[in-house]
């Protein structure tokens, strides 16, 4: 790095690395007033006291601020992989016999859905590909990533740039509104054109909640759908994640064929498990789990497309049921025949 | 024999994240055992219990629980070597944030939990900011987004340490957690002149020892004031 902290005004910093800020503020270094010093010189002037007080160790701080910087800028630093292939090998049923697969290979542009009763490891399979499984997993199955296994770093890493994740719970719990919230996640994720893609995520949302909120709504104060909704626009807008992970997005209470219209998209891998029919037909294959392993894997026939179809008319017709329900009408045979 | 340290608020969830490491150390067939730290009372080694391992509580009462911890964890040490355990954890109690029982030299794990509020990172001063390792549970129950919100307040305090996020009910991630706990060429065989990460605050006043009467003329010893402004 061609920093050299100690020519380098505070003020300079801040202005070259704007989440520098973040670092003092959460560090709680009183640096205001001081932005023409360099950080060392503040060390030698500040007031001992200050320092004590607030529980700030200089040469703590200063590495500190040195690694920082080096991790948010590898973040800037996108991995232009063109290509994304996912592999997965055997690991072992919940009762310890081995999966009878050879290797799993997906593809980009591929949709996967995963399907089993419940507790037979559909989000276990999601959580492997998540953490790039390297056999120390319950299930031990090995995940390779572009035909490697991930390094450490890259796995423990919490915001995995390589993996979104649409998990069961809608919940969110963070004291922060809409807009607070998408701010903090976009600076998180390090996207250029911050206010663009906000806004983008907010109408999306918006459109697929139904029920329509504001950007000052605390995010602890939307409905269950609002949520979920806005979970999804963010995860489909937000993140440019190569590989999506979706486990039982049929709960969401929300119109999931939009969803997953906004989810899916042609140059990424996406995984689904589902128990709904018409999500588990959409998939080009889905994979059969039970009793913990990966027991099949079914290409899609042609019958079943067009099973799919029909279905998808009963889906129309039940939905249309369920809006003329919701605004007080009173359903008759003859309109639907 | 190795040592870690786990800190963390309370309820954060650290005793499930230690249950579950120390499962996968079992399988490994190595052996774990466990001192908790707290101040009036704890369950945490019954829990312990269950898993048939060597296991001990102290409670501080009247002092506090981190202080207690410095002056008792030579002795600790030595019953951990004892017990000829391959690894020694403690469990802090986590309570005024400002302590960190944390000792160079000996990995230093803090717990905190997804639930605990955004500034919560920046609350709690040296036991987040010197730690090792930091442990990110009930992740279940929030979304991506909100971990990665989550993730970054950590990182600004504590660029550092690896950041892992373990899930304290089923488990996922404490796999992880234990290959990266525990080193078996690292032995921690005696703590004799080494030193805690960060200073605890000095604070003995008369209330520390025992006063109950309020008021300026029983006050002595270490007291600051607070600052309410001008008066009107
Ligand atoms: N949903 C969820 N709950 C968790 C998780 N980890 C822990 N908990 C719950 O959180 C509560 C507190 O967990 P403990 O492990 O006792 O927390 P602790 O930090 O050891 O608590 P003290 O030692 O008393 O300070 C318990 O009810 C746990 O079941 C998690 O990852 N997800
Ligand atoms: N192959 C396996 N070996 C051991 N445990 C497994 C295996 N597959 C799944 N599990 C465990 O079984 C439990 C239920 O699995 P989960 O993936 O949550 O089921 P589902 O999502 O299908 O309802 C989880 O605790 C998971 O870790
Ligand atoms: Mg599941
Ligand atoms: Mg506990």
């Amino acid at each position: 790095m061609s920093l050299d902290l100690k020519k380098i005004s505070i003020g300079d910093l801040i202005v070259k690395h704007p989440f520098v800020k973040d670092f003092f503020e959460n560090q709680l270094v009183p640096y205001q007033g001081y932005e023409t010093k360099t950080i060392y010189e503040f060390f030698s002037v500040i007031d001992y006291e200050v320092i004590e007080e607030n529980a700030i160790n200089e040469d703590l701080f200063i590495s500190g601020l040195i690694d920082y910087i080096d991790l948010m800028n590898s973040y800037f630093v996108k991995e232009k992989e063109t290509e994304i292939k996912i592999t997965i090998y055997p690991g072992y049923y919940k009762d310890g016999t081995m999966e009878k697969f050879e290797k799993l290979e997906f593809h980009k542009g591929e949709v996967i859905s995963i399907v089993g009763p419940t507790g037979s490891g559909k989000s276990r399979l999601l959580a492997d590909i998540e953490w790039a499984a390297n056999m120390d997993t319950p299930t031990k199955r090995k995940v390779l990533i572009n035909g490697r296994a991930l390094e450490p770093h890259e796995r423990f890493s919490a915001s995995n740039k390589l993996v979104a994740q649409l998990s069961q719970n809608m919940n969110f719990v963070m004291d922060l509104s809409v807009i607070e919230f998408l701010d903090l996640h976009a600076t998180s994720r390090m996207v250029e054109d911050k206010d663009v893609i906000i806004e983008k995520i907010f109408i999306k949302a918006n459109e697929l909640a139904g029920e329509v909120f504001s950007k000052d709504t605390p995010i602890t104060e939307l409905s269950g759908g609002q949520s979920r909704a806005l979970m999804i626009a963010d995860t489909a807008i937000l993140s440019s994640s190569p590989i999506i992970l979706i486990d039982e997005i049929e709960n969401a209470g929300i119109d999931r064929k939009k969803a997953l219209d906004l989810l899916v998209k042609e140059d990424k891998i996406v995984l689904m498990s589902t128990h709904d029919p018409i999500l588990a037909l959409m998939g080009d294959r889905r994979i059969v789990i039970n009793n913990g392993g990966i027991e099949k894997i079914i290409e899609v026939t042609k019958e079943e497309r067009s099973i799919l179809s029909e279905l998808e008319e009963l889906d129309k017709k039940l939905m249309s049921y369920r809006n003329k329900l919701r605004y007080g009408k009173i359903l008759k045979y003859e309109e639907e025949l | 024999m190795d040592m870690i340290t786990f800190s963390g608020p309370p309820s954060s969830g650290k005793t499930s994240i230690i249950m579950k490491t120390i499962e996968s150390f079992i399988r490994r067939e190595i052996k774990v055992g466990v001192v908790k730290f707290d101040c009036l009372f704890t369950d945490d080694d019954l829990f312990y219990q269950k898993l048939n391992i060597p296991v001990r509580k102290g409670l501080s009462g009247s002092l506090c629980p981190d202080h207690y911890f410095v002056s008792n964890i030579e002795e600790v040490l030595d019953w951990g070597k004892e017990q000829n355990l391959d690894i020694l954890i403690t469990e802090s109690a986590g309570l005024c944030n400002r302590c960190s029982p944390y000792i160079n030299d000996v990995k230093a794990v803090c717990v905190i939990d997804n639930l605990s509020g955004i500034n919560t990172p920046k609350k709690i001063g040296p036991m987040l900011k010197s730690a090792d390792i930091v442990v990110v549970t009930k992740g279940d129950i929030v979304s991506q987004a909100e971990r990665e919100v989550f993730t970054m307040k950590i990182e600004s305090v504590n660029p550092k340490a690896t950041i892992l996020h373990v899930n304290g009910l089923n488990g996922q991630g404490a796999y992880e957690l234990s290959t990266i706990v525990y080193d078996d060429k690292h032995h921690i065989d005696s703590l004799e002149g080494k030193k805690l990460r960060y200073p605890m605050p000095a604070a003995v006043c008369s209330y520390c020892l025992g006063e109950t009467r309020i008021g300026k003329k029983h006050q002595m010893g270490n007291i600051r004031k607070i600052d309410l402004g001008e008066k009107l």
